[in-house]
């Protein structure tokens, strides 16, 4: 018995050491990460703490640094993995996820929403997997092709990407939907769709707005519409943004400084620790952490973009870049859907907010970042 | 094969040119949320904080202690009594249908208590107590307190009640306070009004409502989402509303009610020299306290259909036709105005008529009472004198001499809901009858009958006047607030240009009682004071300008009311006062009476 856990020991210790044995580990990044996610748990302590209230502030505290841990696990086994394993894996991932997506439409299960596939041991969603999983398909589909892609990789490229983005919208998680569909538009993007494309495609997604408004469900719609207007339903869907803002205007410069916000102690900030952690770090920290946490956003992604363009290969290039942007998007949509300029998606703060699945796609996505930077062109060339 | 085409350089190329535009683009997407969160955080800080504050910061009322009412010597009139109610805080309790269950066999609970637990509860939040049962008895406090260890979540708490020791005594006094409703929403100050349950609905509770409420207090304290008080701010202590001290004296409205045995009536007692109400009497009362937390239907309607009216508030409300009661006034003015002097007499045959008129104008006398001055003819209440009089001085000269004894106008004593009673003129009757003024009517005026009516504090108001030599003051039944005496309007000059006529009639008023022909003679037996008054008999029902005084009518009586107004000691008088008794037949005998109680009661107690 005692062999045996010694054994398990070592096998863990061997992974560990394997792992950061790397001698072309990029330390910046795995930096920035520990320190936007440090940052997200003095927050997640603070919103977790209801003034007036016997509870287990720590207990969250403890459940998402265990997150961070077994998502650190994966990262760095995924860093350790060639990106050429990755992308002779990804047509099966892209398979996989879209099956389990089929299997969600089919069976799932989820508050109001068909998002979740109970495994027995373990509740997931597919979508989160997709997220992965579609830009690792394009980049594969593109990387053997010669760039820029011609009409027909890009009808090609359209499906893959339509595919789960219904899907998804189906479950009903457009928001989720759209968030996957970006990820493999960048990939297209980032490979050179041409700038007449862009226009066109920009322009007549534009003029489809109407046609999307009516395939919207209504409470879509009133988000939607309490974002123009919030005191149309102050206490219903405009609750979460009128809250929101408040949290944030009355942070003012500096904050009211660690534990003393107001609107996430008192509850009445909803969501406090999960997409509206944000809200609750801009009420205690003020304009300045805000900044500050933009900032480290600002750096990892220019670090992913740079890890994409040294990558070696044009699959890792195109990866990259899209884990890259991506990340932006989920920054940018929950900035301006707490600040009160995006209607209420469920996006979360990268990092910050609490929540296991998006940490683990996070964390997993980091990986492969790590995986192409340790894998990049040598400065002397080929 | 198609490898080998690619040109490896010109895709890294591309790449990083779209890499650096996205970048550059992200880095001013990211630069927009910074902007957002710069107008949200600085440019609109101050209105965000605001909106925070009040998110957050709750202002709770505590209601002021009411102020006390006491009578002249310090009785306590109305207070605030301390009470206890169960209460019960749900969130505290698992099985509630359980707890209310052994809550009934411990202190017994109504179906309505119930029912008015459940429908608050329904309103309230879970965490904020909601009362079960008013009023706890000390065996309910005690046997509660025994088994207090089984009931957690329920509470005995202690609230204030307004109670009325005296009862039904005070009532048409003091009035009484009442549960705010939506028609008092309106006019009350929400603010000062956010923690109180209660308000004066009549009354002096009602008239002086703003001296006796006091000012609301605050405490500031800050609150969850969900309306739980996390912790106090700050706070600022009620101001306890005044304690008014009345110039009614207890004992004598005590000593007046008891006069009147079980007649129905009212009594006005008044010192004349500052205008001062020393008892304000309408019986039968009631008792107000159960006004206060809402009166049973059945019982309300016990009051409301009584046949002896004991919501009505004689006293300032009931209309009377003042009778002979009127003389001393009509006779003063013919002295004051020039009609008639002091020597002046009159044949009283029984019968009096206008010249070239048929109708005929009877004595209470049936064979009169011969020759007869102004002091006989209001000791012996001679109709004849008065008839001639009025019929002198115009229905014109009557309206403007009576007006300034106040009749014909509500008297502005603070008790207020008053009438004015009726002091008819030539425009009155034009207007509301469209009927021209016929001199007949001015006659039967002259002896308080006809269209002339008033209330019993009006003549009490007129008979005072009379007492403080023609100075009428404004009658009023605050003398202090807490230690503050009020001070006096100041009074006006004397109605009449001549003292020596106001003496004439005081004699004439003294006759009444002590001349061996006054008509109250009964009274003055063994009087240790001189009494000045008069007695009046009105018919009740007969308020037509009927000329022809139909004997047989009265006589089989629609009971006529009895009044009576008097003030002592004549020379300096202290007291002035009017009566009725409704249906009492004999001013001197009903009425009188009930008056010399009161006066001897009052100058024994305060000689």
């Amino acid at each position: 018995m005692k062999d045996d856990a010694y054994r398990r020991l070592e096998f863990i210790e061997r992974i560990w050491r394997r792992a950061t044995a790397n001698p072309r580990m990029d330390w910046l990044l795995l930096a920035l990460i520990h320190l936007a996610f440090g940052f997200g748990l003095v927050v997640l302590y603070s919103a977790a703490n209801l003034h007036g209230l016997d509870q287990q502030v720590l207990d969250p505290v403890i459940k998402q640094s265990l997150r961070f841990a077994l998502g650190l696990l994966i990262l760095l086994v995924v860093a350790r993995t060639p990106p050429q394993f990755l992308r002779a894996w990804s047509p099966w991932l892209y398979a996989l996820s879209l099956g389990l997506l089929l299997a969600v439409t089919a069976f799932g299960e989820g508050k109001g929403a068909h998002r979740w596939l109970d495994l027995g041991i373990l509740r997931f969603q597919p979508s989160e997997l997709m997220k992965l999983g579609l830009p690792m398909m394009l980049a594969w589909y593109l990387h053997a092709r010669s760039l820029p892609p011609n009409f027909k990789d890009l009808c090609v490229c359209a499906v893959l990407i339509a595919l789960p983005f219904f899907l998804i919208a189906e479950q009903p998680d457009l928001g989720t939907a759209l968030l996957v569909a970006v990820s493999g538009v960048f990939v297209v993007y980032l490979a050179g769709l041409s700038w007449r494309w862009i226009l066109a495609l920009s322009a007549s997604s534009l003029a489809l707005l109407p046609v999307l408004w009516q395939f919207m469900h209504e409470y879509q719609r009133n988000r939607v519409r309490v974002l123009i207007d919030p005191q149309a339903d102050p206490l219903g869907t405009g609750w979460n943004i009128i809250q929101s803002k408040i949290a944030v205007g009355s942070g003012g410069w500096f904050g009211k400084g660690w534990l003393k916000g107001t609107q996430s102690g008192l509850d009445f900030l909803p969501e406090h620790h999960t997409d509206f952690i944000g809200a609750v770090l801009a009420e205690e920290f003020g304009f300045v952490g805000i900044c500050a946490l933009l900032i480290i956003y600002l750096v990892i992604i220019a670090r992913g973009l740079k890890i994409a363009s040294d990558a070696r290969d044009s699959y890792s290039r195109l990866l990259a870049g899209s884990i890259a942007m991506t990340f932006f998007v989920y920054v940018a949509v929950n900035g301006g859907m707490i600040s009160g300029m995006l209607p209420v998606v469920g996006v979360p703060l990268p990092m910050v907010s609490y929540g296991g699945t998006a940490l683990v796609t996070l964390m997993a996505s980091f990986g492969i970042l790590l995986s192409i930077h340790a894998h990049r062109k040598s400065r002397k060339g080929r | 094969m198609r490898i080998a085409l690619r040109d490896a350089g010109a895709e890294v190329r591309l790449f990083r040119t779209r890499a650096l535009i996205g970048l550059l683009l992200m880095i001013l997407a990211l630069a927009l949320v910074a902007a957002r969160f710069f107008y949200l955080q600085v440019v609109q800080h101050r209105e965000f904080v605001g909106r925070a504050d009040s998110n957050r910061i709750k202002l709770q009322p505590i209601a002021p202690t009411r102020g006390r009412i006491l009578d002249r010597a310090g009785v306590v009139l109305a207070e605030n009594r301390s009470s206890y109610r169960l209460q019960i805080e749900r969130e505290e309790i698992r099985d509630l249908p359980d707890t209310l269950e052994r809550l009934g066999r411990l202190i017994e609970l109504t179906a309505d208590e119930l029912a008015a637990f459940k429908r608050l509860s329904g309103a309230t939040r879970r965490f904020i107590a909601v009362p079960l049962k008013f009023d706890l008895s000390e065996t309910d406090i005690a046997r509660f307190a025994l088994d207090r260890h089984l009931f957690p979540g329920v509470e005995v708490a202690p609230y204030d009640v307004r109670y009325y020791p005296l009862g039904a005594e005070m009532a048409h006094v003091l009035g009484y306070v009442g549960r705010i409703d939506e028609r008092d929403l309106g006019a009350l100050d929400a603010g000062q009004y956010a923690g109180s349950s209660h308000v004066g609905k009549l009354g002096l509770e009602q008239r002086y409502e703003s001296l006796l409420h006091g000012k609301v207090g605050f405490t500031q304290v800050e609150v969850n989402a969900q309306g739980r008080v996390l912790r106090t701010l700050s706070k600022r202590a009620p101001i306890r509303g005044a304690d008014l001290h009345l110039s009614i004296d207890a004992e004598l409205q005590r000593e007046a009610i008891r006069a009147f045995g079980d007649v129905t009536g009212a009594l006005v007692a008044l010192d004349p020299r500052t205008g001062e109400v020393l008892c304000l009497v309408s019986v039968p009362g009631y008792d107000p306290n159960p006004f206060v937390n809402g009166i049973s239907r059945l019982d309300y309607a016990k009051l409301i259909n009584s046949v002896e009216r004991p919501l009505f508030n004689r006293a300032l409300r009931g209309v009377y036709e003042p009778g002979s009661t009127i003389k001393p006034f009509i006779g003063l003015g013919g002295l004051d105005l020039g009609l008639r002097t002091p020597d002046y007499r009159i044949y009283s045959s029984g019968v009096f008529r206008l010249p070239g008129r048929p109708e005929r104008y009877r004595d209470w006398k049936r064979s009169g009472h011969g020759s007869v001055d102004l002091t006989q003819a209001l000791a012996q209440s001679v109709n004849t004198y008065f008839y001639q009089l009025a019929f002198d001085m115009g229905i014109d000269r009557i309206h403007l001499w009576l007006a300034q004894f106040g009749f014909g106008a509500i008297t502005g004593v603070d008790v207020g809901n008053e009438v004015t009673g009726l002091l008819p003129s030539r425009e009155w009757k034009l207007r509301a009858r469209k009927q021209p003024w016929f001199p007949g009517e001015t006659v039967i005026t002259g002896i308080g009958q006809g269209f002339l009516t008033a209330t019993p504090i009006q003549l009490a108001v007129a008979t005072a006047t009379l007492a403080n030599g023609g100075v009428k003051r404004q009658p009023h039944v605050l003398r202090a607030i807490n230690e503050q005496a009020v001070v006096l309007a100041p009074a006006a000059g004397s109605i009449v240009s001549n003292q020596e006529h106001l003496n004439l009639v005081i004699t004439g008023m003294k006759a009444v009682v002590h001349d061996p022909k006054g008509s109250a003679r009964q009274l003055g037996i063994g009087i240790p004071y001189l009494m000045a008054a008069k007695t009046g008999t009105a018919q009740v029902y007969t308020r037509k300008a009927n000329t022809e005084y139909d004997e047989k009518r009265t006589a089989l009586a629609l009971r006529n009311n009895a009044l009576f107004i008097a003030f002592a000691p004549a020379e300096q008088p202290r007291i002035a006062l009017a009566v009725i008794v409704e249906h009492g037949s004999s001013g001197s005998k009903a009425a009188g009476p009930i008056a010399k109680q009161v006066l001897d009661f009052y100058l024994k107690r305060n000689p």
